[in-house]
């Protein structure tokens, strides 16, 4: 189902004063597919992702949007390339209803499919449905990362940027969220950049994914090779199940 | 079901022992400051004598206080919200008073009429005093609150310096009008303009800052404009301030100023008098803080105005949505400087008089601490905090009977700013956000409009 490249993220170098997190990444997502980035704590997976949104920016490389370099575009700018992310630690607004978060992610420009979106977030995630006017900070972790999934969902993006999404959740609440994410993929053909802790539910989804080291992409393949690898059993799946 | 109060017998003992420890708190705390009074004798040698009764009434209001509280009224409210616990009624309901309801109309109403209320109770010397004091005055703090409950209560930017864009708009008007003789309604508008231009100036190196950090930086923004006031003397004329500025004319057609062929007693064949300048005022700033609440409420369903609550959300969830923060945060400033301008030309024809002594941090606190009590973003709160605030602190002045209780040396006026603060520990206890603390949504679907009665909704968007 590999089509033409949405994203293309090459030699990105990304510095944090002097420190540098990444040192020269090379990662392709093509369009329809699920892409997830698995590593572990500090392996640079979350300052990829904040990169290629623009906060920071490249220091070197270039990042290639649907034919179009968005490596020195302002954070907001990206964001209204339709690259829609939920961020690490999903940030949803409290004080805001479930109803305003969803709105606050639609194109202000354009209010046209504003209720059929909301309508389709709604079947996606019942949850939010009966939660709509309560406020954001009430809901539950799980609740919170449908409603950051929602949100960014709201914007129609081409690109969906998940950091992290299992986060904190109930392994159950985990699937029910992979489950809607690859729904999406299925039916509407989103494409999905994943950055996961949790390697085997990420590499079971994708249909690709990255390993990556100390700011460096040391592995690559299909979701199903990446499972089978020994290296990668061994230092993500085996080692967290003692 | 049997009372766990009641049937508890340690529940008598230990509000006796709580309001005795009260006691000897309260009789340490107070051994200095009302147990000792320093005065000066005959030779002019600072010498001390005791207030024992005094200090014992301190004592006893505390070991009484706490001894009612714990033994009879905390137990009172447990057993309420026990049985309302019980009963399944939540103390949240849609369904409101009559008066609750429709508190806004009835504000609305007793506000237009509020004038000729006093006009008829008091009549005109005795209504300057009501008119003036309590009604203008009240206003203007109600303005400035509302003005700076766009940058504090939406956008989230704690801004300590807020008084300052109330100077720029109070000495636009009276340099303006001075020098070149512009009418108040000319200047009002340009005031307005000059105000929301410094806001973006003060917007601009402050930026990325945020909370502490902001609070600092328009603390000491604040105390820059106060400073130039002072020391720029060849055209602000320093402390001595700007005297003499013109009033506010009846949009040029009828004046104010006793000797003018047009002025607005002779024509109308009235006794002359300068009720009917308050009067005019009143209105004017009536007018203005209902401008100020119209463009508030559009704003918050507008984009823009969801923008500057997502900002005081989450500024990085902000940004990957696609919100310019940059340009959300300008606006904020901008818009709520504006509102500080309208108000202080507003004071500037008012007062007749400014000098940087009216624009001294004190304002900020006071303004903020407005905001902060009505409950940030409620505009109906802030109100009802301004009108505590401020009309309790005039009420304070009158309260000369207690001069009766307390001796003829006792001055209301000085205990202000304790009042102020020992309102704000209890507002900040019982009602941690607030007098208004619930946020009303500016989005729902259907079915939840028809419910919406209160103000922050009104108009349906």
């Amino acid at each position: 189902m590999a089509g033409e490249t949405l994203l293309s993220v090459k030699g990105v170098e990304t510095f944090y004063g002097n420190i540098r997190a990444l040192a020269g990444v090379d990662v392709e997502v093509n369009k329809g597919e699920i892409v997830s980035l698995i590593g572990a704590n500090g392996a640079g997976k979350s300052t990829l992702m904040m990169t290629i949104c623009g906060s920071p920016q490249a220091r070197a490389g270039s990042v290639i949007f649907d034919g179009e370099d968005i490596t020195k575009l302002p954070t907001h700018l990206i964001a209204r390339k339709r690259i829609a992310q939920s961020p690490e630690g999903r940030r949803i607004f409290p004080r805001m209803t479930v109803f305003e978060n969803l709105q606050m992610g639609a194109n202000l420009d354009n209010l046209k499919y504003f209720k059929e979106d909301v309508e389709k977030i709604f079947t996606l995630f019942p949850r939010l449905k009966e939660r709509q006017s309560q406020r954001g900070g009430t809901l539950s972790g799980g609740e919170q990362q449908m409603l950051s999934i929602g949100r960014a969902l709201m914007a129609r993006p081409k690109l969906l940027l998940l950091d992290e999404p299992s986060l904190g959740l109930a392994p159950l609440i985990v699937k029910g969220i992979f489950e809607a994410i690859k729904k999406l993929n299925k039916e509407e053909g989103l494409t999905v950049f994943l950055v996961e802790q949790n390697a085997f539910a990420a590499l079971k989804l994708s249909d690709r994914a990255y390993v990556m080291v100390n700011g460096k992409v040391t592995m690559s393949g299909s979701g199903k090779d990446l499972l089978a690898n020994p290296e990668v059993r061994a230092a993500y799946l085996e080692g967290g199940r003692h | 079901m049997a009372n766990p109060i009641e049937t508890n017998p340690g529940g008598m003992a230990k509000a006796v022992r709580e309001g005795v420890f009260a006691g000897i708190i309260a009789f340490f705390m107070f051994l200095l400051y009302v147990g000792i009074e320093t005065y000066q004798d005959i030779n002019n040698a600072l010498v001390w004598r005791t207030r024992w009764e005094l200090l014992a009434v301190f004592v006893a209001v505390a070991a009484i206080g706490r001894f009612l509280t714990v033994g009879f009224i905390k137990p009172h409210i447990d057993r309420r919200k026990l049985n309302k616990a019980k009963s399944g009624v939540l103390e949240i309901s849609d369904k409101k008073s009559f008066f609750h309801r429709h508190f806004l109309k009835f504000a609305l109403v007793f506000l237009l009429v509020y004038p000729f209320l006093s006009l008829l109770i008091v009549g005109k010397q005795g209504s300057l005093k009501y008119v003036d004091n309590f009604g203008i005055q009240i206003l203007i703090y109600v303005m400035l609150a509302w003005g700076l409950n766009i940058v504090v209560g939406l956008a989230g930017l704690l801004d300590l310096g807020y008084v300052a864009f109330y100077a720029v708009g109070a000495y636009s008007y009276a340099l303006l009008s001075s020098y070149f003789g512009l009418s108040f309604w000319v200047l009002l508008p340009l005031s307005g303009i000059f105000a929301a231009l410094w806001g973006i100036m003060l917007g601009f190196p402050v930026l990325r800052l945020r909370g502490d950090y902001l609070a600092i930086v328009t603390l000491a923004f604040g105390e820059i404009i106060r400073l130039v006031l002072i020391n720029w003397t060849v055209v602000t004329k320093g402390t001595f301030g700007i005297a003499g500025i013109a009033k506010a004319s009846v949009f040029g057609i009828w004046s104010f100023d006793v000797g003018a062929p047009n002025n607005f007693a002779k024509v109308f064949g009235l006794a002359s008098s300068s009720v009917y300048y308050k009067i005019f005022l009143f209105y004017v700033i009536l007018a203005l803080c209902l401008l100020t609440a119209y463009v508030t409420i559009r704003l918050r369903r507008m984009p823009i105005g969801r923008a500057w609550e997502a900002l005081r959300e989450d500024e990085i969830a902000c940004r990957s949505l696609g919100i310019n923060t940059v340009a959300t945060k300008l606006t904020a400033f901008a818009t709520g400087a504006m509102f500080g301008g309208f108000a202080g030309s507003f004071f500037a024809a008012r007062q007749g008089f400014v000098s940087p002594e009216s624009f001294v941090f004190l304002e900020s606190a006071v303004i903020l601490a407005i905001v902060v009590l009505g409950g940030m973003g409620s505009l109906t709160g802030i109100a009802i905090a301004a009108v505590v605030m401020v009309g309790g602190t005039e009420v304070l002045r009158e309260m000369s009977f207690l001069k009766l209780v307390f001796g003829p040396d006792f001055t209301p006026e000085l205990y202000r700013m304790l009042l102020f603060g020992l309102a704000m520990i209890i507002v900040m206890l019982f009602k941690p956000r607030g007098f208004v603390g619930s946020r009303e949504p500016t989005a729902f679907l259907k079915e939840r409009r028809a419910v919406s009665g209160s103000f922050t909704k009104e108009g349906h968007g």
